[in-house]
């Protein structure tokens, strides 16, 4: 088998090595902590806790006549409250969502209340995440023992500044955002009853004000403000009950839409510097290749052209402008070498993965419970199997990677969009043997991520860091979208084979051996109730990088599990909804979900001709989804989505509106990509290119709405940006296979519902 | 050599050569940034610009091709006196934009939909907007148009 990729990243002053994939139990969470990612950004630990983060981020954030609250927001003498948010915006719109958690407790008049980026700091590194993801690694038990403190060094100390694992909400917006509102509306409180001379039980709080309704006083909270922050902060307010919310849960409009309607947002790639320069980039086609030589002429001879820079495994074109810097890579002929990788392909990748599942080899991970073999030789049962395979996928995102570099009296400043502004320092730094207080990380709003945005899979940042040394000048290095797609880090290209046994309509026995990089166990929960079930990862590396790719391994595995119970369910000649019911437990948030979406969607009522309806449940970052969607296949075999239903727990939806646009977004994400998308690799080379072969889906092939409608149970708050894609795949598979009477096993679905 | 053309009702001339992108004349020389690069292959729609009136994906026409006429990018969409156009004000009262990053491209399709044909119907939206939205904003996109042009809002699905 090929080299792990990852270590072939060899810039002269990195060696990034592979997070190799973990056994038994070890989590995807720990491969991003592993890898020097766990939260970072600064609230809840490190304020409480750490004097000397807590004085520097005040300081970072405050100002004359502003007054800094534990390292999240401050107060104006105006009013203006501003929170400074650790979690970058990619489209997500967890900004406002943030803003609202946190005005809500602080009883903060809305239109008072701005928010920003967090400074890139160590100071704001975010232990709200780093509590938030413990429990995902160290099981809810053991995270419960360890002092917030200790959290709070670990978070600056990973550091840990992520926006990922859609975890805005459940973990900064739950533990922070709240926590700090409501310590810094008791503080205000205090500091009124103190200068009113009255008890703090005869104040209320609205509006930004604090009133004394006896006596018909009031002060500002900009008045207050300087005599509150120099109050301690309970660690432990009093929270608001889900009564007593007046933002949380409405459909606040979100704060950065008009900005992205008449072209006035700046994202990375509209940063320009005085004197700037522009380059672009081409790397070694085949992932693990090398430069072995490049003839400069032919692009320093393009006028605008000024400078050709060779990195171990590409080439570099700084010119005047994108366009000329274009044209001199394009007269360039670069030879790399293929790394060895040669012999890579999509279908040798699929018979190496067949081949690693049926050798009846070790698996490197597994989990389940009950005796499944057992289950299987037992008496009068029925055993169904079934295949799956799924392609590496490309992340599209609309902005290419493009970061600004500058290298000015020993610091290099950087400016664009990552999905983690500490690591991306630390990363920059060791690229271009740096101390990390010499590199300045100034973050921007993004054109999409994904999940292709975490610093330690982004060779961008290796690359400016490295040419912006070079050069007197500032520069900004973009890449083409063909660079894009060719040099993703893609959903991993992934197969399983499924077998079950079943008696008496129901499953008692489920088996699922699937193979790819990296084990799904312990990230994506079996949600049904079988006796035994057993699920068995077998890890193969290609020569690509696998990287988190929206909602993460969920995609692959709720387009097996919910494929292969739809077979189930033919196989028992049941209707595939109410197979589903049978197998969730009475009274389950799961079965609430089921049951709202068939009833929304009018599950078993007729449908005309040629149309099929179809349904899949995923849970994923503790929100479950369950989706319905009726197609039809058009005159070239390809499927035509016609209407689409999502019913989403979440526990609390803090703003509907955006968590609507998030569900809906995600939904024909997955449409889009079980549909037609797939990234293949031909001599270890990707094959696509751009958008002309790696298609899109576009309006006309989108439902023309989609009905999300949300369940308010209370739970533990999950996240949305990621779980409604996950169910889109296979009730779209399951709906042509209604329609049709055809089961698609392999993505993309493509023509294959053809007749 | 010297390029003229103007641009949001404004006479610019452009120093560049002739097989210059107008997207690249825009956003490099001019900095007007809010017309995006995103494929440079005329697929995907986020370079969009009009050019005399008619949607024009800006990544694949050379600036030769545009002297002497008129074109209008998502910064000149704005009335005189900053009022946003019908169009943009629409896609913020349906909370469109994710984001944001095509949004500047999709806005412009509209528009010029809606000069051509005044109220489109969703047969017409289908065949003109296909520009691409990463973040799958598309049904609030077609609710935006309709808001735009006095029709009703695409009726919700299921009950109430």
């Amino acid at each position: 088998m090929a080299d792990n990729p990852n270590s072939d990243l060899d810039y002269p002053e990195t060696s990034a090595p592979a997070a190799k994939p973990k056994r038994k139990g070890v989590k995807r969470r720990i491969f991003l902590a592993g890898s020097a990612l766990v939260v970072g950004g600064g609230i809840f630990g490190v304020w409480w806790t750490d004097s000397n983060a807590k004085g520097r981020a005040n300081t970072l954030i405050g100002g004359e006549g502003k007054h800094a609250f534990n390292s999240v927001m401050t107060i104006a003498e105006d009013d203006t409250v501003t929170l400074f948010s650790p979690h970058i915006d990619f489209g997500q719109g967890s900004h406002t969502a943030l803003g609202q958690m946190l005005a809500d407790e602080l009883d903060a008049a809305w239109e008072k209340v701005t928010i920003e980026q967090a400074p890139a700091d160590m100071a704001f590194a975010n232990a709200a995440l780093a509590k938030g993801f413990l429990p995902t690694m160290v099981g809810d038990t053991v995270a419960g023992l360890i002092p917030d403190a200790v959290i709070g060094l670990m978070a600056r100390s990973m550091p840990l500044m992520i926006t990922g694992g859609s975890s805005a909400i459940r973990f900064t917006g739950e533990v922070a955002m709240r926590r700090t509102g409501a310590a810094v509306r008791a503080a205000l409180v205090a500091e009124a009853a103190d200068r009113l001379g009255v008890p703090e039980s005869e104040l209320t709080t609205a509006d930004s004000k604090v009133t004394h309704a006896k006596s018909g006083r009031s002060l500002r909270y900009g008045e207050l403000a300087a005599g509150a922050a120099t109050r301690s902060l309970s660690s432990d307010p009093v929270l608001k009950t889900r009564d007593q919310w007046k933002l949380i849960g409405k459909p606040v409009p979100r704060r950065d839409i008009p900005s992205k309607v008449d072209g006035s947002a700046v994202y990375g790639i509209d940063f320009t510097l005085p004197d700037m320069r522009v380059a672009t980039i081409a790397a070694a086609p085949v992932r693990g290749g090398k430069l072995e030589s490049v003839d400069e002429a032919p692009a320093l001879a393009i006028s605008g052209v000024e400078k050709v820079v060779k990195l171990p495994d590409a080439v570099i074109v700084v010119a005047k402008g994108y366009w000329p810097a274009t044209k001199g890579l394009a007269a360039l002929s670069p030879k790399f070498t293929d790394g060895g990788h040669s012999a890579m392909s999509t279908p040798a990748i699929y018979a190496a993965q067949e081949k690693l599942r049926k050798a009846s080899g070790e698996p490197d991970n597994v989990g389940g419970e009950g005796d499944v073999d057992a289950a299987f030789a037992a008496a009068g049962v029925k055993l169904v199997e079934a295949e799956y395979r799924v392609p590496f996928l490309h992340h599209a995102m609309m902005e290419p990677f493009a970061l600004t570099g500058h290298f000015k009296d020993g610091t290099l400043h950087l400016w664009g969009g990552l999905q983690d502004p500490l690591s991306t320092r630390a990363k920059a730094a060791k690229a271009a043997g740096l101390e990390v207080d010499n590199v300045v990380f100034h973050p921007m709003i993004m054109g999409g991520g994904f999940g292709r945005r975490f610093p330690d899979l982004v060779e961008i940042i290796d690359q400016i860091a490295v040419l912006a040394k070079q050069v007197p000048y500032p520069v900004k290095l973009v890449w083409s979208r063909e660079e894009e797609v060719r040099h993703g880090t893609y959903r991993p290209q992934s197969s399983a084979g499924l077998k079950a046994s079943l008696k008496d309509g129901k499953i008692t026995g489920w088996r699922a051996d699937y193979v790819q990089s990296g084990s799904a166990e312990g990230e994506v929960p079996f949600i049904y109730a079988i006796p035994a079930t057993l699920r068995r990862h077998f890890a193969y590396q290609s020569n690509q990088i696998d990287g988190p790719w929206r909602s993460v391994n969920a995609t692959q595995m709720g387009f097996y599990t919910e494929s292969f119970m739809d077979e189930l369910a033919a196989a028992a000649g049941e209707d595939p909804y109410q197979f589903r019911r049978k197998h969730l437990a009475t009274g389950s948030r799961h079965l609430a979900a089921l049951d709202m979406v068939a009833k929304r969607s009018g599950w078993g009522t007729p449908l005309p001709k040629g149309v099929g309806r179809g349904i899949a449940i995923v849970e994923s970052f503790d929100t479950i989804v369950a989706e319905v969607v009726e197609a039809s296949v058009k005159e070239d075999g390809s499927p035509k989505v016609l209407k689409a239903w999502a019913v989403v727990d979440c526990g609390t939806t803090v703003n509907p509106l955006n968590a609507e646009a998030q569900i809906a977004g995600g939904l024909i994400m997955g449409l889009s990509s079980a549909i037609g998308e797939q990234v293949t690799l031909d001599k270890g080379a990707v094959v696509e290119s751009n958008f002309s072969d790696y298609p899109i889906l576009k309006l006309a092939d989108a439902p023309p709405a989609v009905d999300v409608h949300f369940i308010e149970s209370g739970a533990k708050t999950g996240g949305i940006g990621e779980p409604g894609l996950p169910p889109a795949s296979p009730a779209l598979a399951n709906a042509l296979s209604a329609a049709t009477g055809k089961r698609i096993r392999n993505l993309p679905l493509l023509t294959q519902a053809k007749a | 050599m010297a390029i003229a053309f103007s641009v949001n009702g404004k006479p610019v001339s452009v120093e560049a050569d002739a097989d210059t992108p107008l997207l690249w004349a825009l956003r490099d020389d001019l900095g007007l940034t809010g017309t995006k690069f995103g494929c440079g292959i005329a697929a995907c729609g986020a370079c969009s610009v009009h050019v005399d009136g008619a949607v024009t994906r800006s990544c694949s026409v050379p600036i030769s091709d545009v002297a002497g006429k008129s074109v209008t990018t998502i910064e000149g969409l704005k009335a005189a006196d900053g009022t946003l156009h019908k169009v943009q004000q629409a896609w913020i009262e349906a909370q469109v934009p994710q984001c944001g990053y095509c949004q500047s491209g999709q806005i412009m399709a509209a528009v010029a939909l809606i000069e051509q044909v005044g109220s489109p119907s969703d047969a017409q939206i289908d065949d003109a907007m296909t520009n691409i939205c990463r973040c799958g904003t598309y049904p609030r996109i077609r609710t935006a148009i309709l808001a735009a042009t006095g029709q009703a809002a695409a009726a919700q699905q299921g009950e109430a």
